[in-house]
């Protein structure tokens, strides 16, 4: 692939690729129980500690 | 036994190789940096051939509880010390530098404590050094806590520790010899820069091991962003440094690239150290301690995790920024303005998700000097992704660019959001690591608060003038064409801004030396110092009653 092909390619279809990868990404935690998940998530950082979380 | 006599046979074998690559030399730097290396492992042959248990050693002479826990902390508490450390050398060589700018006599002379040696000698202690073990350490101190799981490959993470420091010590003393790539912010020579990878290898061997063997389900946001730091910098790392040796035994090298290529990939590199050593890493950081902190959950899980995926997507493009009104082609400079600006999004839906954490509990920033520090990072992490993508416009950068203007935005982050936000996990994480009852002093906290607030404001508000000033200066024409000011003139315009600028580095190395001592005393396991309380509310019991009994 030379330099011309390779730059068209990024800025059709590559961009598309990015883009449609980035809202897959971030789409997946607003499906539905991504509410639920993402604030069990947020709070298992305070969960189960032991005194060794502390120390 | 056999096996201590091969290890201890194959640490001297190394040290032999040392010392002949020392004697068959190239170049002088390069002797001393292999007599570094053959002292480094003769040491520890030695330490391995008396089969001493230096481990307690250590232990008993830094005051570490013995290690019966379940998480492995050695590393983490070595890497405290580490950090606070070369915070130290690198303030304390800035404001030197500082210093020159002002005064040159301050050069002295000599070739080793000339500006253009020392300067690196500053970027690389505070990012690398400081920066670089606090990430480290925070970060093996962060994946066990997530993953609750205790780190895997204890020896590998105690070389990637010991590693990184002779790292740092290679480089530095490479800079005072006038071993360098000339490359900003990569600036050690082929020999390192191989060292360097394997350490780096061992880090991401050690911190995705410790993943793996999660008994969490879930990996917390702060892991992906230590991760996709420890992975691009990996990346970042070996392609910037891609060089042929003039030879195997010295220390000069020649890159891969040339031209507009080298200085674009040299750009890929030097932002996106910016972008995923100094930002990202340092937002694993903010992730956990800030809730930790607070004593509640990050405010928007979700939004944490739109924020990591804008970055990773966003940052790598951004370079070019860097490279305006340069040989590199047209589009490829708007590139790099375009995904700049679209940056500032994510930051500061970063930025608010961090501040709102606190919502609820504002009254912490009052009352927790710790809090008010994690408080104060965000702003100026706020302040400094605003200020970015700004001068990557074109219009502006045609002003800023090769100013002071520069300087001062370099450090309203790295001073404020870099700085801050390692003080206070530091802070946070001395009396848990030493089992301490709190730190030896809250008000000295708010000392080196202040402090440090004071001097980032004195620092880049004196740069912001100087830079404009400056910029200004530099393209003023007169009626008859010729520009109206001489570089000395412009030069000799700026010395009581770098007045100032040093009185703010001189006030910021004075707050963390209070920190050195605060945590020193923490750690010596001083009783608390007797001190008015931080939070003094005051009590009425007299008016703590509901309402019943009045009169309607």
């Amino acid at each position: 692939m030379n330099y011309d092909a390779l730059r068209h390619f990024a800025d059709s279809w590559g961009l598309v690729f990015m883009g449609v990868l980035y809202v897959i990404l971030i789409g997946w935690h607003f499906l539905p129980h991504g509410r639920q998940r993402s604030a069990e998530a947020a709070r298992a950082i305070f969960e189960d500690q032991t005194e060794a979380d502390h120390g | 036994m056999e096996q201590l006599v091969w290890k201890t046979g194959g640490w001297f074998a190394l040290a032999t190789l040392a010392f002949l690559a020392a004697l068959a030399a190239a170049d002088f730097g390069f002797a001393v940096h292999m007599g570094i290396v053959c002292a480094a492992a003769l040491a520890v042959a030695v330490l391995t051939m008396r089969h001493a248990d230096y481990e307690a050693i250590t232990r008993g002479l830094l005051k570490m509880p013995a290690s019966q826990d379940k998480y492995d902390d050695d590393p983490i508490r070595w890497g405290v010390i580490a950090t606070v450390f070369w915070g130290l050398a690198g303030f304390l060589a800035g404001l030197y530098i500082a210093l020159q700018l002002a005064f040159p006599a301050l050069n002295l002379g000599i070739e080793y404590t000339s500006f253009g040696r020392l300067r690196p000698l500053h970027t690389s202690a505070v990012i690398f050094a400081f920066g670089g073990n606090a990430l480290i350490a925070t970060s093996f101190y962060v994946v066990q806590r997530t993953c609750r799981a205790r780190l895997a490959f204890p020896a590998l993470a105690r070389f990637v520790f010991w590693g990184y420091q002779l790292f740092i010590v290679l480089a530095a003393t490479g800079y005072l010899l006038g071993i360098t790539e000339g490359r900003e912010y990569a600036e050690p020579e082929w020999y390192v820069d191989l060292w360097l990878t394997i350490v780096w290898v061992a880090y991401l061997v050690v911190f995705g091991g410790t993943i793996l063997r999660r008994s969490e389900p879930h990996i917390y946001v702060a892991n992906w962003f230590y991760l996709s730091f420890i992975l691009t910098i990996a990346m970042l790392h070996i392609v910037n440094n891609l060089s042929m040796p003039v030879s195997w035994l010295g220390s000069k090298s020649y890159s891969a690239f040339a031209g507009v290529q080298d200085a674009l990939t040299q750009w890929w590199y030097g932002h996106n150290a910016v972008g995923f050593f100094l930002t990202a890493g340092f937002l694993a950081m903010m992730y956990y301690f800030v809730p930790k902190q607070a004593e509640r959950p990050v405010y928007s899980y979700r939004l944490s995790i739109i924020h990591f995926w804008s970055l990773i997507f966003l940052y790598i493009w951004a370079g070019p920024h860097h490279l305006h009104y340069t040989a590199l082609p047209d589009w490829a400079q708007t590139l790099g303005m375009v995904f700049s600006v679209m940056l500032w999004m994510p930051s500061w839906g970063g930025m608010i998700n961090g501040l709102m954490t606190l919502n609820g509990a504002w009254d912490r920033i009052r009352t927790d000097p710790i809090i008010r520090m994690m408080v104060m990072a965000l702003a100026f992490y706020g302040m400094s992704t605003f200020e970015g993508p700004m001068m990557s416009v074109k219009a502006v950068n045609s002003l800023s660019h090769y100013t002071d203007w520069t300087i001062g935005h370099v450090h309203s982050g790295a001073l404020g959001w870099n700085g801050l936000i390692t003080f206070a996990c530091l802070y946070y994480l001395t009396p848990r690591l030493w089992k301490r009852e709190r730190l030896y002093s809250l008000r000295l906290v708010n000392w080196h608060f202040w402090l440090a607030t004071v001097g980032i404001v004195l620092y880049a508000a004196s740069m912001w003038v100087a830079g404009i000033m400056q910029g200004l200066m530099w393209r003023e024409y007169g009626s008859d064409g010729y520009l109206v000011y001489a570089f000395s003139e412009v030069v000799s315009a700026m010395f009581p801004m770098y007045l100032i600028r040093a009185a703010g580095g001189l006030m910021y190395l004075s707050g963390a030396i209070i920190m050195a001592w605060n945590i020193g005393r923490t750690i010596a396991g001083s009783p608390l110092r007797e001190e008015k309380p931080m939070n003094d509310a005051a009590y009425d019991a007299a008016a703590d009653r509901p309402l019943v009994n009045q009169p309607a």
